[in-house]
């Protein structure tokens, strides 16, 4: 299978994603650079974290004009994995493909560190390598990652099954001190009606590594490979 | 355009003297005009020039067999192995970041990370060393805040993650703040680039954000003290933008990737006139630019205002002629500005022209060579004279020991810096294997090489007020402790040293005998000095800081699996302590939490001892024997027992038969240096003490690690005795309590409901 990964002027978390994805997972790998119109191929177009375009205005918002978002809409359109990591994640809410926007924390700071998620659905492509309710131990690092939504919105994503990630405790308790931004429902990450594109907070190609003290993340990516592997 | 007179008013205007003016006007042949004033101005202003400094830094040992380029390009440069280099270096950002802390602070950044990157290396880690006046003093909060917004407000857009660094607190800070930012890329061997405008006709060229009216004058600001006008300077603070020098990053990156460029340099303090200068300098030739080619901001700037702006993300590239629009066409691509704005030249001058004009002609080998160099007075300050060599103790009874450890663990300078640091991108790049508060240095890996660097800043300005030649030395050699103590073998250092006035005797006499310690530390542990900064005048109303000369040292680790934690992993390991305790407690930690001003002398330093203590914890290390080492350092033992407990086992220890002739303050205390706490399996302690005794080392089974106790004892009596979690909910606690106003008794007597920290 081949990955895409964006480049948005700003993106800061593309070598990141591309060393999983090439040196850890084994994929074949591609770059999309902003101004381009062609996925080149890529089954699963990743959008990494980052500040696109300095986030100047409010993030994500500029970058839902990049010339590349045009065939990333179609590839969406047409079922094909999308998947938004932090920043990207606050893009795909720019260019309306997820639900919901990414507003400044609570507490107004940049925070990164250690958080605990809950897999709330492992039947989307993306977490199908993962048990329900497995919690998995993933850094954060972002100042705009608090998850809003009008109610009725997150009353749909909840009956749709499009929570995918809810921040818990270590033990899987989903608690306003396990919330680290003031999400509305500790939502971390949700996923599109069709369930092909996903969007979370967290970073998980950040422990994808033994080396690196966690490789909770590494399931996300191997669900993600392991849907295009033969069957 | 103007034509401003050149009076003796607005020679003073521009920090020159009467004797500085009548060199100028010797080299020129002529009187300068207000261009040419400017130009010399900056040039040679002590922040661009190093002129009270530059005789002295001759001493620091430079050379070594890692060593690739040395003090004089933009950073220095070390060979870390299998064709693969690093690029570090330490600048100090304090005098902008007082006025303006956020601004101050982010451009403080992102001018280092220049620094990095032109030389062809791609930043992959920062640390800060960041010096506070008293925590409950004017504006201190404000301060605090603005400093560590602006640290990551850039530093997290960029994409560079901050990984470890130093944050302490102190009177002698409070009208002049610290910010030191260190920071470090790799590149491969063979593809370093350096400032250098080589080849006749070869095209110069502008990249980066427009020239605006920001920062003029900044490095004359940072080349005079404090008064209470300095409030008005805050006009000469720049404004940082970190995403255009992300895309300037990738761009002369990518650039960078074929030959097409010849030569690079940032355009930091003193903007254009530094950056011509230097390159043509570096190759022994000269510059033409057209002014009105530079790309502005705002219409009607003049090429005085050109020249010595200091707006950031700005770059001066000479490339080889012809390949002119290759460079272009990069940086079209990366959506930021490029002109060619002049060319290289034989004649030796750097020449400006406006709209065809020459607007200013200055050679170029005589504005560094001529350039003012003193040999400023010195005479040792009278308060060393009665300063007692060690702590007069009458005064204080022995007290409640546990409660003297918790009240250390909460005062500013040894509580966690976890509020700090959660608000700086630690991870990003996915190489740091050691985040803050893990190991005593940060450890980051270099992807492909299997191996990783270990990355410490380090100095104690209260030793170096109380003794500069010691405090100098014990900076490098808690540096070295530190990176061997995470596995690192020490390689390299660089510095950045914060002083008051040159123009002080006494100042300047603190600043060579730091000098002086830095470099006996340097020879004796191998590390030489490849890079580095000065900073003087950090003075406010006639009062200076306490001398801090930063070293940022850098250390190899040839198994990036193999870095060494400085806590206690698991119950029933032996605990050992190494090296030996002395009655050391002037200038202490323990001594400041009773009186704020320094009273004795610090420690002393034996570097043979420190060598010694380095050589073997990387041998301890090599063959196995240790599960962590943790050097002994503020605080003293009690402190350093403590940092290995949070958050992991505890122990109990037993010091009878360590320093018995000491009582139980200066037993737990004292600040003696050349100590280190290793933990191991309690079948090889016998090995382990064995390997430090045949090194000359003091060495001595304390006790045992244990899951949650955390008991010191002294012939089975009880000095401190707590529980980790006691221990960890006052450290971890107490930073952002501090910051909210609490004071340490308040936090010792708080409840147990423990509000997120970052929502302060």
């Amino acid at each position: 299978m081949r990955f895409g990964i964006v480049i948005l002027p700003g993106s800061n978390c593309d070598h990141d994603a591309l060393h999983v994805a090439e040196t850890i997972i084994g994929a074949d790998v591609v770059t999309l650079w902003h101004k381009e119109t062609d996925l080149k191929g890529s089954d699963c177009v990743i959008i990494p974290g980052g500040f696109a375009y300095g986030d100047y205005l409010r993030a994500g918002a500029l970058a839902k004009f990049a010339p590349i978002m045009e065939p990333i809409r179609r590839h969406a359109a047409g079922g094909g994995l999308v998947l938004g990591i932090c920043n990207g994640f606050q893009v795909l809410t720019e260019v309306g493909l997820l639900a919901g926007a990414l507003m400044r924390n609570e507490h107004l700071r940049f925070i990164c560190r250690d958080v605990h998620v809950r897999i709330e659905q492992d039947d989307t492509p993306f977490t199908s390598a993962l048990s329900l309710n497995t919690v998995l131990r993933l850094p954060i690092a972002h100042g705009e990652g608090n998850y809003v939504a009008d109610d009725s919105t997150l009353d749909r994503l909840e009956s749709e099954g499009q929570v995918v990630f809810r921040y818990c405790d270590a033990e899987g308790r989903v608690t306003r001190e396990s919330n680290p931004n003031g999400s509305s429902r500790n939502i971390a990450g949700i996923c599109n009606a069709g369930r092909n594109v996903l969007g979370l907070m967290p970073h998980p190609e950040r422990c994808a590594e033994a080396l690196l003290g966690n490789d909770d993340g590494l399931g996300i990516f191997q669900a993600i490979a392991r849907s295009f592997a033969p069957a | 355009m103007q034509a401003t007179t050149i009076t003796p008013d607005v020679i003073r205007s521009h920090g020159l003297s009467d004797d500085e003016y009548a060199r100028i006007e010797q080299i020129l042949g002529r009187s300068p005009n207000y261009t040419e004033l400017g130009i010399f101005s900056v040039m040679w202003s002590e922040h661009c020039s190093y002129k009270s400094s530059r005789m002295h830094l001759r001493g620091f040992p430079t050379s070594g067999p890692r060593v690739v380029q040395g003090p004089g390009e933009n950073a220095g440069v070390i060979d870390i192995g299998d064709g693969w280099v690093a690029a570090f270096k330490m600048e100090s950002h304090n005098h902008p970041s007082y006025i303006e802390p956020y601004q101050g602070a982010a451009t403080g950044v992102g001018g280092i990370l220049r620094d990095i990157f032109t030389m062809g290396a791609r930043p992959i880690a920062c640390l800060d060393s960041l010096r506070f006046g008293a925590i409950d003093a004017p504006r201190m909060k404000y301060l605090v805040d603005g400093v560590v917004r602006g640290i990551a407000g850039y530093g997290n857009c960029i994409g560079i993650p901050t990984v470890g660094g130093e944050t302490s607190f102190d009177a002698s800070y409070n009208g002049n703040i610290l910010v030191n930012v260190f920071a470090l890329g790799v590149a491969r061997a063979d593809r370093i680039f350096k400032g250098t405008a080589s080849g006749v006709g070869n095209p110069v060229i502008y990249v980066g954000s427009k020239t605006g009216r920001d920062g003029i004058h900044g490095a004359t600001m940072a080349s005079a003290e404090f008064d209470e006008t300095s409030e008005e300077k805050r006009p000469t603070v720049q404004v940082g933008d970190p995403f255009t020098e992300k895309l300037l990053l990738e761009a002369c990156l990518e650039m960078m990737g074929n030959d097409a460029i010849v030569g690079i340099q940032d355009m930091g303090a003193a903007g254009l006139t530094s950056s011509s200068f230097e390159m043509a300098g570096r190759a022994g030739t000269g510059i033409r630019m057209h002014l009105e080619r530079v790309p502005v901001r705002e219409s009607g700037m003049t090429p005085y205002e050109i020249m010595l702006s200091e707006s950031q993300e700005r770059m001066l590239i000479v490339a080889r002629k012809g390949r002119e629009p290759e460079v272009l066409a990069m940086f079209e691509k990366w959506d930021l500005n490029a002109s060619v704005i002049g060319e290289v030249t034989d004649d030796g001058f750097v020449r400006l022209f406006w709209s065809g004009t020459e607007v200013a002609a200055i050679p170029v080998e005589p504005i560094s060579t001529e350039a003012p160099m003193y040999d400023r007075p010195r005479r040792k300050p009278d308060y060393l004279e009665s300063m007692p060599r060690s702590l007069p103790r009458e005064r204080w009874t022995e007290g409640d020991l546990t409660e003297t450890l918790f009240r250390l663990l909460a005062s500013p300078n040894l509580s966690s810096k976890r509020w700090i640091y959660e608000q700086f991108d630690t991870t990003v790049r996915t190489n740091t294997l050691a985040r803050p508060e893990r190991a005593d240095a940060a450890i980051v890996r270099i992807k492909g090489t299997g191996r990783a660097l270990a990355l410490t800043s380090d100095v104690n300005p209260r030793y170096c007020y109380a003794d500069p030649y010691e405090g100098g030395k014990q900076a490098v050699a808690e540096a070295a402790r530190n990176i061997a103590c995470s596995g690192g073998e020490p390689v390299a250092i660089t510095d950045c040293l914060n002083f008051g006035s040159p123009e002080k005797p006494e100042i300047m006499w603190q600043f060579v005998e730091c000098i002086r310690g830095i470099s006996d530390a340097c020879r004796e542990l191998g590390t030489p000095v490849v890079s580095g900064n000065v900073s003087f005048y950090n003075e406010t109303d006639g009062k200076a800081i306490n001398p801090t000369p930063t070293v940022g040292m850098v250390g190899i680790l040839a198994d990036e699996r193999k870095w060494l934690d400085q806590h206690f992993s698991e119950s029933d390991l032996d605990v050992v302590l190494i090296g030996s305790t002395s009655d050391e407690l002037g200038a202490s930690e323990w001594q400041q939490m009773l009186l704020p001003e320094v009273q004795a002398a610090g420690p002393r330093v034996d570097l043979a001892l420190e060598k010694s203590v380095v050589e073997t914890i990387l041998s301890l290390h090599r063959q196995h024997l240790i599960r962590s080492a943790h050097d002994l350092s503020n605080g003293g033992l009690a402190v350093a027992l403590a940092e290995c407990a949070i958050g992991a086992h505890g122990c109990h220890v037993d010091l009878g038969g360590h320093a018995d002739d000491l009582d139980a303050i200066g037993l737990l205390f004292s600040e003696s240096q050349a100590r280190v706490v290793v933990s191991c399996p309690p079948s090889l302690t016998r090995n382990v003490i064995r390997e430090c005794e045949k090194r000359g080392l003091e060495a001595m089974r304390i006790g045992r690690t244990e899951i949650a106790t955390f008991l010191i004892e002294r012939n089975g009596i009880p000095l401190v005795r707590t529980s980790t979690e006691g221990l960890e909910r006052i450290w971890s606690s107490a930073f952002p309590k501090l910051l909210a106003g609490d004071s340490i008794d308040e936090i010792l007597r708080g409840s147990g409901e423990e509000a997120d920290l970052i929502a302060l």
